[in-house]
């Protein structure tokens, strides 16, 4: 019996009965494919058994259970994940965030959430930083490892060593030797990973993808006062610092977290952001204090070349991931995109292509839009006019209940990840959005055109 | 009940969902009970069901363009999260198989409706039954 493209149904390579799946890594890519992988295939009626290996348990404070990011859960995935099941407990969830403040050296403003609830998760990804006080709490990489476990995914708690072929299929050794073979081997070993290097050879025509360094360091300042001079709001930066992309401030218990992009993030800069006055004056007496943990993790900036082969696809930021943002966001959509290629189509290089890459392709075209829209805000950081007239905008419309919420809705979609850059972009060709924003730069600049509240429109401080 | 958590949370007795109004979202309850309640004339609010933590309500909203059935309000504490129709729909439009999880839970729902009917439906066969031999006594000589 000849199948659609000419190959008989035996010769197909999809998954039945009994197949066996490996997953490299067990951070979010690999934990959301396995969930997804094994609940679509329950409701197909496919016995599947799959093996995550991950060496981590993410019990330990400090970087040997952590995996490095900035630990931000969008507003889209959190309510996606609702949606599907998965809720984030307390636990998990360091803090809610409803706000967001916007810092410039022109003043400060608050942005609400659109609706009155904490829809977004500040989260550690292993089990808090370097000196932080040993605490039930579970990270989100572990509650994730967790939920893949108890929908039946077994972890197998060793270090993949080599990924080799035999008669056709992928075999996954371990640092002891144990060698597995696989009908299905899914790579999410994301790109701070000794292993995404390591096996980058594995399938022809994979090529790594583009990376670029950021820094993330953690403060600790107790849950008090991290409640009082930081709140539910995460605080961003436009600085007008050279190489300097974005600059956030994240609280999350009794920490907070500095998270700086950019090109060549030396010492020099992050002494530059951390001795600047917007800066500085979130903390108590305009004082930042030392750091408890840093980090100078990998994010993906441009996709992977054919991140799938026969028997093969990689998932999370080793393939294609959200420029900037939304890297969990990323790892769901892409591990969920391979795991119904898997178990509705096939696991050929031309199912992977048909019904996996479209969704990477559509997340690498807004990344496309999304170089415009930074390219945007970085000519907004240089120039103190255009900073000012932001500024006055959103601050504007704050003060205005029920109004038109253009640059408020804008900014908080390109802060918090919440929409496809396209959509941010369509949104600011609408002629009133320019228009308003001419408006409040010349009204800016004018005497008696100043802010509202004196440009000081954030709470508590 | 842990204020920086996610979500909104509803005093006791604070409704979430009011029978009648207009929706466009749902919800999922993240810690807490709720109450459901459907307003009957005559007959005032009559208790339905309790929703514990989990539970995802409000989703008719999400299809139809039709008015709240019943009342939903906190029974204690109870701390909720929303999810926008607009955002679910879109990614419902990349991703049809988000959707599943809400086809399992109207799909346990209406088994649920269909055994409740089911037993309604027996006992007032029985009652009937009842009544027609009550009857038949009544007019035997």
């Amino acid at each position: 019996m000849r199948g659609a493209r000419g190959k008989t149904v035996s010769d197909r390579l999809e998954l039945t009965d009994g197949s066996r799946v490996g997953v490299v890594g067990g951070g979010p890519a690999g934990s959301f494919f396995s969930f997804f992988l094994l609940s679509m295939a329950e409701s197909m009626g496919l016995d599947l058994t799959v093996d995550v290996y991950e060496p981590r348990f993410f019990t330990h404070r400090g970087p040997a259970g952590c995996n490095h990011c900035g630990g931000i859960i969008s507003e889209s995935l959190v309510q996606m994940l609702a949606a599907e099941g998965i809720n984030l407990p307390p636990s998990v969830v360091r803090r809610g965030i409803d706000s967001y403040v916007l810092h410039t050296d022109q003043g400060e403003v608050r942005i609400q959430a659109p609706v009155d609830e904490k829809r977004i998760a500040a989260v550690y990804r292993g089990n808090g930083p370097r000196e932080s006080e040993p605490v039930e709490a579970a990270g989100f990489d572990r509650h994730l490892l967790e939920l893949s476990s108890s929908s039946g995914a077994r972890v197998v708690r060793k270090l993949a060593r080599s990924i080799s072929w035999e008669d056709g299929r992928p075999r996954v050794t371990t640092v002891d030797g144990t060698a597995s073979d696989y009908d299905l081997l899914v790579m999410a070993v994301g790109v701070n990973s000794q292993a995404l290097n390591l096996f980058r050879d594995a399938a022809p025509g994979f090529t790594v993808p583009e990376t670029q360094r950021t820094f993330i360091c953690e403060f600790r300042l107790g849950v008090e006062v991290v409640r009082q001079w930081f709140g539910n709001a995460m605080h961003v930066f436009l600085l007008d610092l050279p190489r300097l992309g974005f600059a956030a401030l994240i609280p999350k218990g009794d920490f907070v977290t500095l998270c700086l992009l950019g090109d060549d993030l030396d010492d020099q800069l992050v002494e530059s952001v951390l001795g600047s006055p917007e800066v500085q004056q979130c903390f108590p007496g305009s004082v930042v204090p030392p750091m408890a943990c840093h980090c100078r993790p990998h994010i993906n900036v441009e996709a992977a070349v054919r991140p799938f082969a026969d028997r093969m696809v990689w998932v999370g930021d080793c393939g294609v991931a959200r420029l900037y943002k939304d890297g969990i966001g990323s790892a769901y959509r892409t591990a969920k995109a391979a795991a119904r290629a898997a178990v509705f189509h096939g696991v050929s290089a031309d199912d992977f292509k048909r019904h996996f890459w479209p969704a990477c392709r559509a997340l690498d075209t807004d990344n496309t839009i999304a170089k415009l829209v930074f390219g945007v805000t970085h000519l907004i950081q240089r120039s103190r006019v255009l900073r000012r007239g932001v500024v006055r905008m959103t601050a504007r419309e704050q003060a205005r209940p029920g109004g038109a919420r253009r640059m408020s809705g804008v900014l908080w979609d390109t802060f918090t990840g919440s929409a496809p850059y396209r959509d941010i972009l369509r949104r600011t060709m609408n002629p009133a959005f320019p228009l308003a924003l001419a408006w409040n730069i010349l009204a800016g600049s004018l005497p008696f055109g100043g802010m509202p509240n004196g440009g000081r429109t954030s709470n508590g401080q | 009940m842990d204020n920086s958590a996610l979500g909104h949370v509803y005093a006791d007795g604070e409704v979430i969902v009011r029978q009648g109004e207009a929706g466009d979202c749902m919800f999922t309850l993240q810690e807490g009970r709720l109450e459901v309640l459907a307003h009957h004339e005559g007959r005032g609010e009559v208790p339905i069901s309790i929703m514990e933590k989990g539970a995802i309500f409000g989703e008719m909203a999400i299809f139809e363009r039709e008015v709240r059935s019943v009342t939903v309000r906190a029974l204690g504490e109870a701390r909720v999260l929303t999810i926008d129709k607009k955002s679910f729909l879109r990614r419902v439009q990349e991703d049809p198989s988000l959707a599943f999880n809400l086809v399992r839970i109207m799909s346990q729902r209406i088994r649920h409706l269909t055994e409740q009917l089911g037993e309604r439906r027996a006992g007032a066969d029985r009652r009937s039954l009842g009544d027609r031999r009550q009857a038949d006594r009544r007019t035997r000589p």
